[in-house]
């Protein structure tokens, strides 16, 4: 009888062992993809992909970034001199203005003298910069040249300003803003969760008797399981009037409205693992301090907080966690200006929230679907660390304990 | 008498833990309390310092004197009762702290912040300790570098640095080696001297070595008090001595 038995576990063994290889397996492809997708955006060029930026010759100019493209583009920059050129006025010339200055008839019946017609004009003006299709300039002849050729690079999108992903000729992929907003909503929900919730976990822990307990921690629990976008649908109907009326500011959407609504969000985890680092701490500790005539409060603050505290920082960690992760209440409360905010009652936007809004709007495979994925990576690393560094806070407190 | 006990009936709940106690204990003695788990020889111990307090759903009658006082009385401040009344618990549980601020802290919680005075009292504590000599290079270090003995020690100055009058100890040696054990046994002989102490304990040898005087718990009752030559010589109480003589419990 013994041996069907011993198959019968080795089967199971080997499901379990599979399933398990299965799954790690799995995550790890995932986190290949999110990186080789977010990765291809360091091999696309500047210039919107299958157009070019050209140049007279004679323009001493040998590269522009896609900073001064876009101002350039806007208006803003409209002299050679300013980007270290000539003191010539720039000519801005885009692809359509061709069919202004020559007819159909000049260009031929399949524009087959286009190429000729686009090299004259830009031989002609010393001053023009010109953006169009990279297929009417095969063969760059010696009186025009290309510039902006080069890829982007890590320190456009790490140290990038601004967040502008359609704009042509060069779409700027700068996270500096995002990551501002999501840090600046995180840390600021986490500043108003704390201190409410370590205040709530030690009521709980400490003073309340058990029925009280046994009521508010399952209700507590329950905020827990409200899905975001009801949350988000509740700040967007009674938070934003409220911060926009007493805040008299224009629009309530703000990074203030962002972190009122993570900080409820985040306050279950806080309160459910800092109550259980304040409970884990040993009876025996308390009696001695109530045993030397500390009063409850004296042993709150003297003994429990300081031995719970490794409990209390993971319980922080995995709240900035759960709030620079959170992606569809912050969408709706926000405002989404993917600017630099100087306050926080400005608009701003997440990284989270940037994915969830783009990501249908961006062709597969283009430069805004991969820097969308490179955003993903960056959150990935951001929840990376705080988890590693949660796991080494509460490494150390089970060393304590031992 | 320092400490006495009239009728005290104490209940968990439902479950009578302690029926009808009566005993008084002489200043600057130890007493030592024996009996098989569970007798409610830790409970009474307890009631002493009123740790029992903490327990919900407890329930408590008869008198608790402390120095002539009923330390149950409306008008008794807790925090004033556990300065006089020191315990020591059965595993040594220093807190998280170094070895100064452990032995400071129950001066400190009691609203003392005259930092000379602090450092004379860790100092003379840790000496009636007998464990100044061992730490006095390494005050400002975590507690929990001591050994097990020496945190037992430590806690027992922590205990000492209020000043009390009595020492409550719960099995302070059942979770130490034996040489850790012979050093608090010398310990409590020498702290008799200052100190009324109540000893809870379940090795019968050591309630033989170190005490005056011995009670017996069994079930909740006192079944015999006195002194511990002749309760371990000629017990009057066949329970007893079975007890003793290993042949129950």
């Amino acid at each position: 009888m013994r041996f069907p038995m011993k198959i019968v576990e080795r089967l199971l063994e080997g499901v379990f062992k599979m399933s398990s290889s299965i799954t790690s397996i799995v995550i790890l492809l995932i986190i290949i993809f999110l990186f080789k997708e977010g990765f291809g955006l360091f091999r696309s060029p500047v210039v919107e992909n299958g157009y070019g930026l050209y140049i007279n010759s004679k323009n001493p100019i040998a590269d522009i970034n896609p900073t001064q493209i876009k101002q350039i583009f806007d208006g803003e920059i409209d002299n050679w001199k300013t980007i270290g050129g000539n003191e010539e006025s720039i000519y801005l010339f885009r692809f359509d203005e061709i069919f202004s200055i020559y007819t159909d008839e000049e260009l031929g019946e399949n524009y087959q003298f286009l190429p000729q017609k686009l090299n004259n004009i830009i031989a002609e003006n010393s001053n023009i910069i010109a953006f169009f299709p990279k297929k009417y300039m095969q063969e760059i002849s010696s009186n025009t040249k290309e510039i902006a050729t080069k890829n982007i690079e890590i320190t456009d999108f790490v140290l990038g300003k601004e967040w502008l992903p359609t704009t042509t000729p060069s779409p700027l992929f700068g996270i500096v803003p995002l990551v501002l907003g999501t840090l600046l909503v995180s840390f600021l929900a986490i500043l108003i969760a704390l201190p409410l919730g370590l205040g709530v976990a030690i009521y709980l822990s400490e003073i309340a008797s058990n029925r009280v307990r046994g009521i508010i921690r399952p209700a507590i629990e329950l905020l827990a399981g409200i899905p975001s976008v009801v949350y988000g649908f509740f700040g967007l109907v009674i938070i934003v009037p409220i911060v926009q009326k007493v805040g008299n500011i224009s629009a309530g959407e703000t990074a203030f409205t962002g972190s009122l609504i993570l900080a409820i969000m985040a306050l279950p985890t806080i309160i459910s693992i800092s109550e259980d680092a304040i409970r884990n701490t040993p009876l025996a500790l308390r009696e001695s301090s109530y045993a030397l005539g500390a009063t409850q409060w004296q042993t709150i603050y003297k003994i429990v907080i300081p031995y719970a505290s490794s409990g209390i920082s993971a319980a922080i960690i995995l709240g900035i966690g759960r709030a620079i992760g959170e992606t569809m209440a912050v969408l709706m409360v926000t405002g989404n200006g993917a600017v630099i905010p100087h306050s926080i009652f400005e608009s701003v936007r997440t990284i989270p929230a940037t994915i969830a809004a783009e990501l249908g709007e961006a062709p597969i495979g283009g430069t805004h679907y991969q820097a969308l994925f490179l955003l993903g990576c960056v959150l990935f690393l951001f929840t990376l660390i705080l988890s590693i560094v949660s796991e080494l806070i509460s490494k150390k407190q089970t060393s304590k304990t031992a | 008498m320092m400490i006495e006990a009239k009728n005290i009936n104490f209940y968990y709940g439902n479950f009578h833990a302690l029926k009808g106690i009566n005993i008084a204990i002489p200043a600057n003695t130890v007493t030592a309390l024996i009996g098989p788990s569970g007798c409610g020889k830790s409970t009474f111990l307890r009631l002493f310092n009123r740790m029992n307090d903490t327990i919900q759903n407890t329930k408590l009658t008869g008198e608790c004197l402390v120095n002539g006082q009923n330390i149950y009385d409306k008008t008794v401040q807790v925090d004033d009762l556990r300065k006089n009344v020191g315990m020591v618990f059965q595993k040594p549980n220093p807190f998280p702290k170094s070895i100064f601020e452990n032995v400071a802290y129950g001066l400190k919680v009691n609203g003392i912040s005259d930092k000379k005075y602090i450092a004379e009292r860790v100092e003379q504590s840790l000496i009636a300790a007998a464990l100044w000599n061992e730490v006095k290079d390494k005050l400002h270090q975590s507690a929990f570098a001591l050994s097990g003995g020496q945190q037992q020690r430590l806690c027992i100055a922590r205990a000492l640095a209020i000043s009390p009058s009595i020492l409550l100890m719960d099995e302070p040696a059942s979770a130490l080696d034996p040489i850790s054990t012979s050093k608090i046994e010398e310990l409590i002989h020498e702290l008799k001297e200052k100190y009324t102490i109540v000893i809870v304990t379940h090795n019968m040898q050591q309630a033989a070595r170190v005490s005056n005087k011995t009670g017996f718990f069994m079930y909740g009752e006192l079944i015999e008090y006195s002194d511990t030559k002749k309760m371990f010589l000629n017990p009057e109480n066949i329970q007893t001595q079975n007890y003793i003589t290993g042949r129950f419990g």
